[in-house]
């Protein structure tokens, strides 16, 4: 075994990498709950990659097939039912533990020198997610595939000027039909995957570079020991390797019981009109998106009036994708002296508070029909969803900060 | 020459040249690429504009016809019946065709670029039924229009939904061009023409 170690190794630096990205890998050892959601967006996206493989075998992207082909993977291919449950589980699963995952950071200040590149490519990977998943809800080609499709695409629609030649494009077609599913198929099986992978690859890398944060904030690569070792870092493998399993563990056992019990989650996982086959001439009565998208939706549907004579739904898109935009400057928003929430002031520690309330807000707004809500609870979410962001350079300059221990603690 | 004597002025230019014709060259590239997400020539043909002769089309009669796989109706409003839109304005609820569900050129009273003939796209905006055309009368109402079998949704002539029915917007216009006075086509105008 050693000597087939040693004959690759003088021909690839496998036992290099292993080192470098693992058994070396010194990380915090004061790692707590919200450190398990990085690897477990890893298996999520391995079982993503798994399952979706399968139902590509069994799948027709083609408007008259799709629909009836993912009924016949539910019924007549043997485990399809178990396969196709784990992907539209997976998808969102994935936005739960990438939610979690955002927040550690947010928590934690992660994002803040030097880990910038970390938190850009972090974001991007979560733009390419939302992507992935909005092409990938179209493929059942159920109502409300269709229109969710319909609604999205005519977004672009709003852009002035070169909007609805721009939709048109996107579509393939005058209105979304099979020219559009085939070429969301292969973005969505193909393309970004290949990209996600990629951004995933750079994520880890960068991370590696310059090593984990911690809930303390405290950087470990200044108190090392004699050997250059971190004296507050543990090697990856193998304690943590081992440690994330437990934590595998207990996701996996929420995660089936979703899977078997509760696949639909009650319409907000698999909506309840995308049992019906995709109809262009009839809209179904309450569009809305998948629970993920909702907060931004709800901001889309926040801006009613028009400004300088565009319409107002492009200023909606405006703010929706300025509402995720934003995320990626947050590293130079942060003025603090310190990163984790635990040192900062009190003003921090309530304007997260605040953001994560109205973003919670936003997402149930964005599932609920317009009417079913009052007209001022989406705007005032939207709007002090962008003051946790904007105001940050003030309130993180202003505050007083608590003193940071030299070493981790726990 | 020495080894080290090298003209750098020169091989900035050559590094600039090449990034210019390489980025022109991937520029050109491209195009295939992106051009082949317009519509193909088998969605532009399915899609194409429908040019419809009225001279045959008497007042007071539908006819349909199909764009894009949807019904369209044409019909000529005798003057009785444009009368009866006035009346019905009290009863529709989007009299002034506010919500944009009609091009700008028909964004009036009749609905419609010439007084008399309409073009509608015949699909409810509640759940998409086709609704019936009862130019005389609609069930329980004083004037003509349409009614959808489905859920109850009535318009009148010019397509305007009424008060307390599911469908909750207008007709759709669909946008139409006159090519003469009896010939006009119905998925360009104007504008996009």
């Amino acid at each position: 075994m050693q000597k087939l170690i040693n004959w690759i190794d003088e021909r690839l630096p496998i036992v290099d990498a292993w080192e470098k990205h693992l058994s070396k890998y010194y990380a915090p050892k004061n790692f707590n709950f919200w450190y398990f959601f990085g690897s477990l967006a890893l298996v999520v996206l391995v079982n993503q990659l798994l399952t979706g493989i399968w139902l590509t075998m069994s799948y027709v992207p083609t408007a008259e097939g799709a629909f009836a082909s993912v009924e016949y993977i539910m019924r007549d291919v043997e485990f399809g039912w178990l396969i196709r449950y784990l992907h539209s589980t997976g998808a969102s699963a994935f936005f739960v533990v990438v939610y979690l995952h955002m927040f550690r950071g947010l928590m934690y200040g992660s994002y803040q020198k030097p880990r910038e590149l970390i938190w850009i490519f972090g974001m991007t990977i979560y733009l390419v997610l939302m992507a992935e998943a909005f092409l990938g809800y179209l493929l059942p080609w159920g109502q409300m595939s269709y229109w969710g499709a319909q609604v999205i695409v005519s977004l672009f629609g709003a852009i002035p000027v070169v909007g609805e030649d721009l939709a048109q494009w996107i579509r393939g077609d005058y209105l979304i039909s099979g020219i559009t599913l085939n070429r969301f198929f292969a973005l969505h099986v193909i393309a970004l995957p290949i990209v996600l992978i990629g951004l995933v690859v750079l994520h880890i890398l960068a991370l590696h570079e310059v090593g984990s944060n911690n809930p303390d904030g405290v950087d470990i690569k200044k108190n090392k020991d004699e050997n250059g070792v971190p004296r507050d870092g543990i090697p990856f493998h193998p304690y943590y390797t081992v440690h994330d399993i437990v934590g595998l563990v207990v996701f996996l056992f929420v995660f089936c019981v979703v899977v078997f019990y509760f696949p639909e989650m009650g319409g907000y996982f698999i909506e309840k009109p995308n049992f019906e086959p995709a109809n262009p001439l009839k809209t179904p009565d309450h569009i809305a998106p998948v629970w993920y998208f909702t907060p931004f939706y709800a901001m889309l549907r926040a801006v009613t009036y028009p400004l300088f004579g565009v319409d107002a739904k492009f200023w909606g898109v405006v703010v929706m994708g300025a509402g995720i935009a934003i995320l990626f400057v947050l590293p130079w928003l942060d003025k603090s002296p310190v990163r984790s929430i635990r040192y900062k002031g009190m003003l921090s520690k309530i304007w997260l508070a605040i953001f994560v309330v109205s973003f919670v807000i936003l997402g149930v707004c964005g599932a609920l029909p317009a009417d079913a809500q009052p007209s001022w609870l989406a705007p005032l979410c939207t709007a002090l969803y962008f003051a946790y962001f904007l105001l940050m350079p003030l309130y993180t300059k202003m505050e007083s900060t608590k003193p940071v221990p030299e070493r981790v603690t726990h | 020459m020495k080894e080290n004597d090298v003209n750098q002025s020169r091989r900035r230019f050559l590094v600039g040249a090449t990034s210019v014709v390489g980025a022109a060259g991937a520029v050109g590239a491209a195009v295939p690429f992106v051009a082949s997400w317009n519509p193909s020539a088998k969605a532009k043909a399915a899609g194409a504009p429908v040019k419809v002769d009225i001279s045959k089309l008497q007042t007071g009669q539908r006819i349909t016809v199909e764009w894009r796989g949807k019904p369209v109706w044409l019909i000529k409003r005798t003057p009785d019946m444009l009368e009866e839109l006035r009346e019905a304005d009290d009863l529709v609820s989007d009299p002034q065709s506010e919500v944009p569900q009609q091009p700008a050129y028909a964004t009036n009273e009749t609905r419609s670029i010439k007084n008399d003939v309409v073009v509608l796209v015949g699909i409810c905006t509640h759940l998409g039924c086709s609704p019936q055309y009862l130019p005389e009368v609609i069930p329980d109402e004083t004037v003509g229009g349409f009614y959808c079998p489905c859920h109850g949704s009535k318009f009148d002539l010019a397509g305007r939904v009424f008060k307390g029915v599911p469908a909750p917007t207008n007709l759709v216009v669909p946008p139409h061009m006159y090519l003469d006075d009896t010939n006009l086509i119905i998925g360009v105008d104007e504008e996009s023409a």
